[in-house]
């Protein structure tokens, strides 16, 4: 079944189109990746999905209902989460206080609930606690938890975050650019801790740069090219598809039989 | 422990209450109680203010008139004659809710107002509408454009005030009455209810600190610190982040009318200068003397500041002070002194903090691993 559907999402930027005409789906369990060369248009879908960016024309479907146009905040509660390729972390606040904020929309109390501490909001503020540690653990940083998140390495920051994302309960979770600045042996438990995640039946939907371990995590890949798809399928069909090679490598396009086509435009553009 | 550590402050916060009106009765200086009251209502807009800018991170330099807002509806309200409207049956059916009081004005002639806790209740309900009103637009704006829309609302609150002939024009409106808030306690001026008044202010201060405090440590509260900290993080984390601004926003507002109302009903009075872009201006400079978003070095900063320019301490160069102060932390210790003078005292006590130990090379200049495909 899929989870997620993009049904020909287009956004420019003025004179620049970012995202054109993308349609794919997201299957209930799996881990997708999106990969092309920078400037491709993975972060401006990945915005656009998480509702940072408005799409100009298309729809987005998550289970099987529409969130086209919905503000970020009611992504994150249809049960879509995110991390951005720069960790960004609510520096002020202790690690603990950081994953709490992501059990926000799985709560309820406001304001004058909180100031009153109403009969029951004292219980949710335990339990939202006992959530957020639960995730800190699940990442492996519990013992971190009364630092300042402004404290920890970059590597710590970015579990930090995928903690905090995990914390809103997600049925889809998307991470841009997960691995960046991270040495190779938190690579591998990056890569290690994100197939727990889909077991634990998160499906995950990912932008990646390195391709050890696209290849290694992915059950399926879209390739992006100038906010275009031009492929997708198995990690083992993209490493030998003729156009991803050319585009990564910038060699000449050999002729092959399929998606001549779309080769043609992309020597035009070069 | 925590929780003796949670209650710790406000026990302190009690004694200092206490301590002051004996220190004051024993130098036989009582009668500052009436500056230290004053100064105990203004600490309300500036905790308020600690909400929404220490906390929710939005400039507001609109404060001054939301405390004039609070203050001028109960004046008027308290002071003008209904008598054109006694007749009405409805203020007929309100009667037996005190709604409206009868009695004499200073020639003696009856007239009819509006209760003081009509006049309340009437504040904060347009305190609720305006504040709503201009944040909702305001709030769509960042930094100094908010701080200049804010700053635009507060003079032109200023200039209908100082306009209008029902709010008194540049004398302001005089002769508001005592307020019966119930349990035999009155808000007034009279020198016989000073202590009474001294402890009625600094009892509504206890009992807000206490909420705010309960709001900061809850989700709403780390909502506010991280729409503070990272706006768009905050929304991907399921936080409403235009609701929740807009409903700081007007808390905060709400709690400056409130101490516009009790400061109006202690000094039997209110003048345009309340709603001054001055006052605004002295607000956001004690707020930042108490270190933005510390609930309790903004109270006392400002409860000891406004206290010596009560006193009359920075004589005619008020303003000019607490433009000084601003100016002064803004440029060297935007996190408040008191936060750098613990630190301080702490190094000099031995004890090293945490912080600095804990704090390692961050990942920053990790280079980025160039794209690569494998197989």
């Amino acid at each position: 079944m899929a989870l997620l559907e993009v049904k020909d999402v287009r956004r420019s930027f003025g004179g620049l189109v970012a995202v054109n005409q993308v349609s794919f789906n997201v299957t209930s369990g799996q881990i997708k990746a999106v990969i092309g060369p920078n400037g491709a248009g993975k972060t401006t879908l990945f915005n656009i999905i998480s509702g940072l960016l408005k799409a100009d024309t298309g729809r987005i479907t998550f289970k099987e209902r529409a969130i086209t146009g919905f503000k970020p905040y009611q992504i994150a509660r249809a049960g879509i989460s995110r991390t951005f390729q720069n960790p960004s972390l609510f520096f002020q606040m202790s690690v603990l206080e950081n994953v709490m904020v992501g059990r926000h929309s799985r709560s309820r109390w406001e304001f004058a609930g909180c100031c009153l501490r109403v009969p029951g909001q004292p219980k949710e503020e335990r339990a939202i606690r006992a959530a957020a540690l639960a995730q800190l653990d699940y990442v492996g940083l519990a013992q971190l938890a009364g630092l300042q998140a402004g404290a920890l390495s970059f590597g710590q920051r970015r579990m930090v975050e995928l903690a905090r994302a995990l914390a809103t309960d997600p049925e889809l979770l998307l991470l841009d650019e997960p691995a960046s600045g991270l040495n190779t042996r938190e690579k591998e438990s990056l890569g290690a801790l994100i197939r727990r995640i889909r077991d634990r039946g998160v499906t995950v939907l990912l932008v990646e740069h390195d391709m050890t371990i696209v290849m290694d995590l992915s059950d399926d890949i879209l390739v992006l090219h100038d906010g275009t798809p031009i492929a997708e399928g198995s990690p083992a069909a993209i490493q030998n598809d003729q156009k991803v090679i050319s585009i990564y490598l910038g060699g000449e396009i050999q002729e092959t039989s399929s998606g001549g086509e779309l080769s043609t435009k992309w020597t035009q553009n070069q | 422990m925590t929780r003796f550590r949670h209650f710790l402050p406000f026990a302190l916060f009690a004694l200092a209450l206490v301590a002051g009106q004996f220190i004051l009765r024993a130098t036989g200086k009582e009668y500052c109680l009436t500056q230290l009251t004053m100064s105990l209502y203004y600490a309300i807009v500036v905790i308020g203010l600690c909400l929404v800018m220490g906390y929710a991170g939005q400039v507001s330099l609109g404060h001054g008139a939301f405390f004039a807002i609070g203050g001028y509806t109960s004046a008027v309200l308290t002071t003008y004659d209904f008598s054109r409207i006694k007749a009405a049956a409805w203020v007929g059916a309100l009667k037996p809710a005190h709604v409206f009081v009868t009695k004499d004005d200073l020639p003696g002639h009856p007239i009819m107002t509006a209760s003081p806790w009509t006049a309340f209740l009437a504040a904060m309900l347009v305190t609720l509408v305006i504040a709503s009103l201009i944040g909702y637009p305001a709030l769509r704006l960042k930094g100094h454009y908010l701080a200049m829309a804010t700053l635009g609302f507060g003079l032109i609150v200023n200039k209908i005030v100082l306009g209008t002939a029902l709010f008194g024009a540049a004398d302001g409106i005089n002769g508001v009455p005592e307020w019966r808030l119930g349990f035999g306690l009155t808000v007034s001026g009279r020198s016989a209810l000073r202590v009474e008044n001294y402890y009625i202010a600094g009892t509504l201060v206890l009992v807000l600190l206490v909420l705010l405090r309960n709001l900061i440590h809850s989700r709403v509260g780390r909502a506010l610190q991280a729409i503070h900290d990272r706006e768009t993080a905050a929304g991907a984390m399921g936080i409403n982040t235009a609701a929740y601004k807009l409903r700081a926003f007007v808390l905060s507002a709400l709690l400056a009318a409130m101490a516009g109302v009790f400061f109006t009903h202690y000094t039997a009075g209110i003048g345009p200068s309340e709603a001054g872009a001055f006052k605004s201006v002295r607000y956001v400079a004690l707020a930042a003397s108490g270190g933005m978003a510390s609930l309790w070095g903004v109270t006392g900063m400002s409860t000891l500041l406004n206290y010596l320019s009560l006193r009359g301490m920075f004589g005619s160069y008020d303003n000019a002070v607490f433009g000084g102060i601003l100016i002064l932390i803004v440029s060297l210790a935007p996190e408040g002194p008191l936060k750098p003078m613990g630190l301080w005292i702490r190094k000099l006590g031995g004890t090293r903090s945490t912080a600095s130990q804990i704090k390692r090379e961050n990942g920053d200049t990790v280079e980025r691993v160039p794209p690569m495909i494998s197989g």
